[in-house]
């Protein structure tokens, strides 16, 4: 056999593997994980801390990049959009709420595209 | 992806999106050869970006427009290191199937060639570590002579080299049952 013959087989036995589909749901139950545990840190805190808006995105965001690098995606995504959101909510709570949408709306988008 | 070094965090993070949807497959395959199996090779891959974003912004400083694949695949590559330290274990001796060599099969000539392809796969893993990380990046990656030095550490000449006797060595040992029974069998 040549060597341009063996390096074909190589070629084709080391063919690129695809990621399995559940991969997906994997980063989905992620995301489910990150919403509860920003909802679980929402809890904790003091209603002071709650009446600036800036003060819960940023502890949320640490606790989520630290599950996954297909989360991390997902959060990137939405805190990019942070600033509008925050525009067009009156309040810390609706500000929560919009966040949330974001996220799940982002995964969907995420996980339809693959 | 952009030369121009970031502007802003939303661009950092935009071009990390970049970098993930471009290179998800590429980190999946080195992962999943590197471990064996598909379970495993998820968790190296989940890791290796997270490890990627927490980095990424000196990553796009340091790589001075230079492409990011090779950094991303020396994350996965130490990360891979650590797995095994951690779990005081070497890779698995057998890849699972990647779906390629269980495929339905009609002629004799096809089997024959799935036995050759398993052979191969079976020789990759027996390989010294660093010549099958290297074939691994050419071959499932194809990633050329100087993205696999900067994955590695390595000089390009060094590189070359290490390729050529991967190469070597592993047709020596797909080839040496062939000639020792006369057949496809090892």
């Amino acid at each position: 056999m040549s060597a341009t013959d063996f390096e074909a087989l190589l070629r084709e036995a080391l063919a690129p593997v695809e990621p399995p589909a559940d991969m997906a749901l994997r980063l989905e139950s992620t995301l489910v994980s990150l919403t509860e545990l920003a909802q679980e840190e929402l809890d904790a805190w003091e209603l002071s801390a709650m009446r600036d808006p800036r003060n819960w995105v940023r502890p949320a965001l640490a606790a989520v990049v630290g599950v996954s690098a297909g989360t991390a995606l997902v959060v990137l995504r939405v805190r990019a959009r942070h600033r509008v959101r925050k525009q067009r909510s009156s309040n810390p709570v609706e500000l929560v709420e919009r966040t949330f949408e974001d996220a799940a709306e982002e995964a969907r988008r995420i996980f339809r595209r693959r | 992806m952009s030369d121009k070094p970031p502007s802003s965090k939303a661009d950092i993070d935009a071009r990390f999106s970049e970098l993930y949807k471009t290179h998800l497959r590429d980190v999946y395959s080195y992962s999943y050869y590197r471990v064996g199996n598909h379970h495993d090779a998820e968790d190296l891959t989940e890791q290796t970006f997270l490890q990627a974003y927490r980095h990424f912004e000196r990553a796009l400083r340091e790589a001075n427009g230079r492409p990011l694949r090779p950094w991303l695949i020396r994350i996965a590559h130490n990360l891979a290191a650590n797995f095994y330290r951690d779990r005081s274990r070497k890779p698995e001796s057998g890849i699972e199937d990647a779906g390629m060599i269980s495929a339905p099969h009609t002629t004799e000539s096809l089997v024959e060639g799935r036995e050759q392809l398993k052979a191969i796969l079976d020789g990759v893993q027996q390989l010294p570590d660093d010549r099958r990380e290297a074939l691994i990046m050419r071959f499932a990656l194809g990633m050329d002579n100087r993205e696999i030095a900067r994955a590695l550490g390595r000089t390009d000449g060094a590189t070359k080299v290490l390729l050529h006797r991967a190469i070597r060595q592993l047709e020596g040992m797909v080839s040496e049952p062939v000639a020792d029974s006369g057949g496809a069998e090892r």
